[in-house]
């Protein structure tokens, strides 16, 4: 579960990039975060990560109050959640396979554990017969599911998507989108960053817009998938008026 | 450590040596070059050290009594001369004594061997235990009532103790700046590694290791950098040693100085260096990568 409580962010430079932030994303849930290019999205990403602390308010993501952790504790936060980011941020010289069980093996996870879990995660990401392939050898959406693949190895309470579809063609986007909805299906708690509104419309999933530091909205609501009237052809950022 | 993940160090630190080779051979050299002078300092001011001991304990000051003196008197001199402070022992050598001793210094020369022992004094053979004092101790002995004369090599011990206390200083500053530079040059060369490394040391911190974990490649990298330096300077230093030792013994006027045998600083020298240089490689693998364990 992720919890925020008037959460205030400001930089060192006196840049306030968050200003009174609440919301709770319950275990199970799936949530988009939306909002334009500066609205204070990253920011919420990397106080939910730890690499920022907020200069006011609380923060519990699974359990941890990241607000006052001890700094040895944030690793073990950082166990619970899965990260993907939009440029996908792989290792170019290891393997699909080696890239995964890295991701395993720096939270000492057992070698025999390790193969089953990666076998488990790339079938779920249909991408068992690329698992010797080296990223570069991959198209763009296929180099994603990897990178979500990697997210979930570690059997994360939560995973945290920051523009997973940034870099891809509206037909890939669609396909990720719908595998992360999968996954969420299946239990794991799901907080995907985005501003493409065409997109987030098509699931009709719970959706937290922010703008210059504030929650403007949050709402169930878009558009239902296969909706032909609406059918996603990619584009149409969200527009702030 | 968890010996899980030994394995897994040992690999990744070796493989990071392996792909930045010229760096890793540019740390290698520079690290064994500071180790190797600092080395050499520090075996001059030993074997000066050796050499000041040699005097102290092998040099005597000679103090000759006033013919004047009787035999009691003489010889009561003696509780005065080890009053003195820093002196070891004073050896009484009665005038007889020290005709034979003349004597069999000059076996050839047959003037010498019935001297009259009525031309020499009696006098005191003092041994000390710190050379650095002998001016003050010669003095001290010098104003004693009933000795007339010292004989003491002042001029020379104090030339050794000059140079002995040159070497050392001359050696500790060298080893503070060369301990430095070598760090900084590791750690610049660890910059390179981590740098080569970031992405995955974020998707380390991303995914949850602790920054153990993150350090340790980097920590057996510059481990291994700093042990392959001691190595390298301790083959290089023995080399040299032996060379200078050799020819310092073939030469009949330096073979006095007796060069302390590499045999028995061999394995200081060892430890020392295999010290140093993981002290560097470790220190300079901890800086380098302390940015990217902030948060």
């Amino acid at each position: 579960m992720i919890r925020l409580k008037d959460v205030e962010m400001s930089y060192d430079n006196g840049n306030k990039a968050i200003r009174g932030i609440s919301f709770t994303i319950d275990d199970g849930e799936f949530a988009f975060l939306v909002g334009p290019s500066g609205s204070g999205k990253s920011t919420i990403i990397k106080l939910l990560t730890g690499e920022v602390e907020p200069s006011a308010g609380r923060i519990m993501v699974n359990g941890f109050s990241t607000s006052n952790i001890m700094p040895r504790q944030i690793p073990l936060m950082r166990r619970t959640l899965g990260v993907i980011f939009q440029d996908f941020r792989l290792i170019s010289n290891r393997t699909v396979y080696d890239n995964l069980a890295f991701a395993m093996r720096v939270v000492n996870t057992p070698t025999r554990s390790i193969r089953e879990r990666i076998n488990y995660c790339l079938d779920l990401v249909g991408l068992t017969n690329k698992a010797s392939n080296y990223p570069t050898e991959l198209s763009g959406g296929e180099q994603q599911r990897v990178a979500i693949a990697r997210a979930l190895v570690n059997n994360p309470d939560t995973i945290i998507a920051d523009e997973p579809t940034g870099n891809l063609d509206p037909e890939r986007s669609l396909e990720l989108m719908e595998l992360l909805v999968r996954i969420n299906e299946l239990g794991t708690t799901m907080l995907v960053v985005t501003h493409e509104k065409a997109l987030v419309d098509l699931f009709g999933k719970r959706v937290i817009m922010i703008d210059e530091g504030h929650v403007v909205s949050d709402q169930v609501g878009g558009y239902r998938l296969h909706d032909e009237e609406n059918a996603y052809a990619g584009g149409s950022d969200y527009a702030w008026t | 450590m968890p010996g899980r993940n030994l394995l897994y160090f040992l690999h990744e630190g070796l493989v990071n040596v392996v792909r930045h080779g010229f760096m890793s051979f540019a740390a290698v050299g520079t690290t064994a070059a500071c180790l190797l002078i600092m080395g050499t300092f520090s075996l001059l001011a030993v074997n000066a050290d050796s050499i000041l001991h040699r005097l102290e304990t092998e040099n005597e000051i000679l103090a000759y009594v006033d013919e004047s003196y009787t035999d009691e008197d003489t010889l009561a001199l003696k509780a005065e001369l080890e009053k003195i402070p820093d002196v070891l022992r004073a050896d009484f050598i009665s005038k007889e004594e020290a005709v034979v001793d003349f004597a069999a210094q000059y076996p050839e020369e047959e003037l010498f061997q019935s001297l009259d022992p009525e031309i020499l004094r009696d006098r005191y053979s003092i041994h000390i235990v710190n050379i650095e004092r002998i001016s003050q101790i010669s003095e001290a002995i010098r104003s004693l009532p009933g000795i007339v004369k010292v004989n003491a090599y002042e001029d020379v011990a104090g030339g050794f103790v000059t140079l002995r206390n040159i070497t050392s200083l001359v050696s500790l500053v060298l080893i503070a700046l060369l301990f430095v530079v070598s760090v900084f040059i590791t750690a610049n060369t660890i910059k390179l590694t981590t740098l080569d490394r970031r992405d995955e040391i974020a998707i380390m911190r991303m995914v949850g290791a602790t920054n153990a974990f993150i350090r340790w490649p980097f920590v057996v990298e510059g481990a291994f950098l700093g042990g392959l330096s001691a190595l390298v300077a301790y083959a290089l230093q023995t080399l040299i040693y032996n060379s200078i030792a050799n020819g310092v013994t073939r030469n009949d006027l330096l073979k006095l100085l007796r060069i302390v045998p590499y045999e028995n600083l061999s394995r200081i020298v060892l430890t020392g260096f295999l010290l140093s240089g993981l002290l560097i490689g470790v220190g300079g693998s901890l800086s380098a990568i302390r940015k990217y364990l902030e948060v």
